[in-house]
């Protein structure tokens, strides 16, 4: 019990300046090269256009895809949200890999759970620079009006931001227990997720077996209720409760794994090098 | 009777009312199969500035680490300005800071923006008159807007010099602070650090393989060859009991296995 006190180190409450101070240090770095942001924006694009106009072609010549209007376009953005998180959540996590700074953050007053909830916020500024011209990109070419959702686009985008800070958190424990040698984690993890989670495909595809791995899974629902909505214009709310619930129990564990890690890291020494 | 009571040395006790800066205990560090850290034990007084010398692997970074909270000891314990380590570790870090060749500060933020966050994460007041001090005291005017992958050695060695400072800390730990600097730039950093202390009755512990600079720095040397404490004394204490006129002729006695008369 002490040492989990002592990992989350909550003496003196959670530094909001703190906090503030490290989404200042992204953010400088952000602005400190044009090319980044430009890549946070450019894969977001490419996947639209292409999908979008797949989207088209099968609209022209099938039925299913014609009254389904919007499913392949939207669980292409949806599915960006997901993957986008992550990546912005784990890459300025890497980036004090990358710098040799994680000593410097690890021996200041920073506390893991400042610094984690730091990464989440970052998360969502990367997510903007990214998906929003996805989106705007999506309603010029293709007339899907990605905000046309409604009310349920805030369900499903709580629960895949929430999916992917827990699975950032715990590729984050990993990189820093194992150092860069585990940084192509970071890049693939996610798209295992993917044929699980039934992204472009309703579950009942699946063999029975693989559909009871494929529901403990919260995009799983989110993609289920996106189609729900599209093809049948009905909202699955049960679904997005069953994912919040397995996206809370998947945070707490993930944060365990990760402080669990950390500690790991201080025995094995391997704060100091952060090499491979 | 507390463990680091009984730990004996020749320099004199700091107040005994007042808790040292730095108490180590039976302090033990093993990595799978290597033994970096061999039961050692040492108290430093507060406002004194003390070297731990030793080759490569002796366990002087490993030794500074734990002190630090970076790494966990396999047995033993850390107080540092009266706290446990790693367990107190949020009740002192802002009063602690370090400098180590191991950690970089960020080289696409330029040196203004990097000393603005750690000055944010230690909650200086009154930052910025605290960064143009700095600057001042520490020459970093000329480049303050320049990325700090920009810098030469020199420069970098004196933007992470005023990161370290950048909390006015009561203890400073340094791994090599002079290393990779020439010899001008090495005695203005050392004659700052000095300057330092005097000025806040900071505890310095300092890593090095310079002797000199230990020597010039230090009131008292630690001595550390594989894992273990060999000396402990003041730099003069030591080169009497070595019978030697320099600190770097004891340092090869050490190395090399000689005794304390420069027998083998």
């Amino acid at each position: 019990m002490s040492d989990l006190t002592s990992d989350l180190a909550l003496h003196g409450g959670i530094s909001f300046n703190r906090i503030g101070a490290m989404i200042l240090r992204y953010w400088y770095l952000l602005l400190s090269s044009w090319p980044r942001l430009l890549e946070l924006a450019y894969w977001p694009v490419l996947q639209v256009i292409t999908w979008g106009f797949l989207q088209s072609y099968l609209a022209q010549n099938a039925n299913f895809f014609a009254r389904a209007g919007g499913t392949l376009i939207g669980a292409v953005i949806l599915w960006d949200i997901l993957f986008r998180g992550q990546l912005g959540f784990s890459i300025s996590f890497l980036e004090e890999m990358w710098a040799r700074n994680l000593g410097n953050l690890m021996m200041s007053p920073l506390k893991p759970i400042e610094f984690l909830i730091a990464l989440m916020a970052m998360s969502l500024i990367r997510l903007a620079i990214g998906v929003i011209p996805m989106v705007g990109l999506a309603l010029f070419l293709f007339h899907f009006n990605f905000f046309g959702l409604g009310l349920p686009l805030i369900a499903f985008f709580c629960n895949l931001i929430f999916t992917s800070w827990a699975v950032g958190i715990f590729v984050s424990g990993l990189v820093l227990r194992h150092g860069l040698g585990a940084e192509s984690i970071v890049w693939t993890l996610m798209f295992a997720l993917m044929p699980l989670a039934c992204v472009y495909y309703p579950v009942h595809v699946l063999p029975l077996w693989l559909q009871y791995v494929s529901w403990s899974l919260p995009p799983t629902y989110v993609f289920e209720g996106m189609r729900a909505l599209l093809i049948d214009h009905v909202f699955r709310a049960d679904l997005m409760l069953s994912a919040l619930v397995i996206n809370a129990a998947l945070l707490v564990a993930c944060f365990a794994a990760f402080l669990a890690l950390l500690r790991s890291a201080r025995r094995h020494g391997s704060l100091l090098g952060g090499g491979e | 009777m507390n463990v680091i009571d009984q730990v004996s040395h020749s320099v004199p006790p700091a107040d005994a009312t007042v808790p040292a800066a730095i108490e180590v205990a039976h302090l033990t560090k093993v990595y799978k199969q290597t033994l970096a850290v061999d039961d050692i034990s040492f108290a430093i007084a507060r406002g004194s500035t003390t070297g731990l010398l030793g080759g490569n692997g002796a366990g002087k970074t490993t030794t500074i680490a734990m002190i630090m909270g970076l790494v966990l000891p396999t047995a033993g314990r850390v107080r540092v300005l009266g706290h446990e380590m790693p367990r107190e570790a949020a009740r002192v870090l802002g009063r602690m800071n370090f400098e180590s060749p191991y950690v970089d500060m960020p080289t696409r933020l330029t040196v203004r923006q990097n000393l603005t966050i750690f000055g944010r994460l230690y909650a200086v007041e009154h930052l910025r008159d605290r960064i143009a001090q700095l600057a001042d005291d520490l020459d970093l005017n000329d480049f303050i807007d320049r990325a700090n992958g920009k810098l030469s050695a020199g420069q970098k060695t004196r933007v992470a010099l005023a990161k370290a400072l950048i909390n006015q800390p009561e203890l400073l730990l340094l791994d090599e602070p002079t290393a990779s600097l020439d010899p001008d730039t090495a005695d203005w950093v050392r004659e700052h650090l000095a300057n330092y202390r005097k000025a806040h009755q900071a505890t310095i512990l300092l890593a090095s393989h310079n002797m000199l600079e230990v020597e010039r720095m230090c009131d008292r040397v630690i001595i550390m060859k594989r894992g273990r404490i060999v000396d402990d004394d003041s730099p003069d204490g030591i080169m009497a009991r070595y019978n030697r006129a320099t600190l770097e002729e004891v340092f090869l006695d050490v190395a090399r296995g000689r005794g304390r008369d420069g027998a083998s």
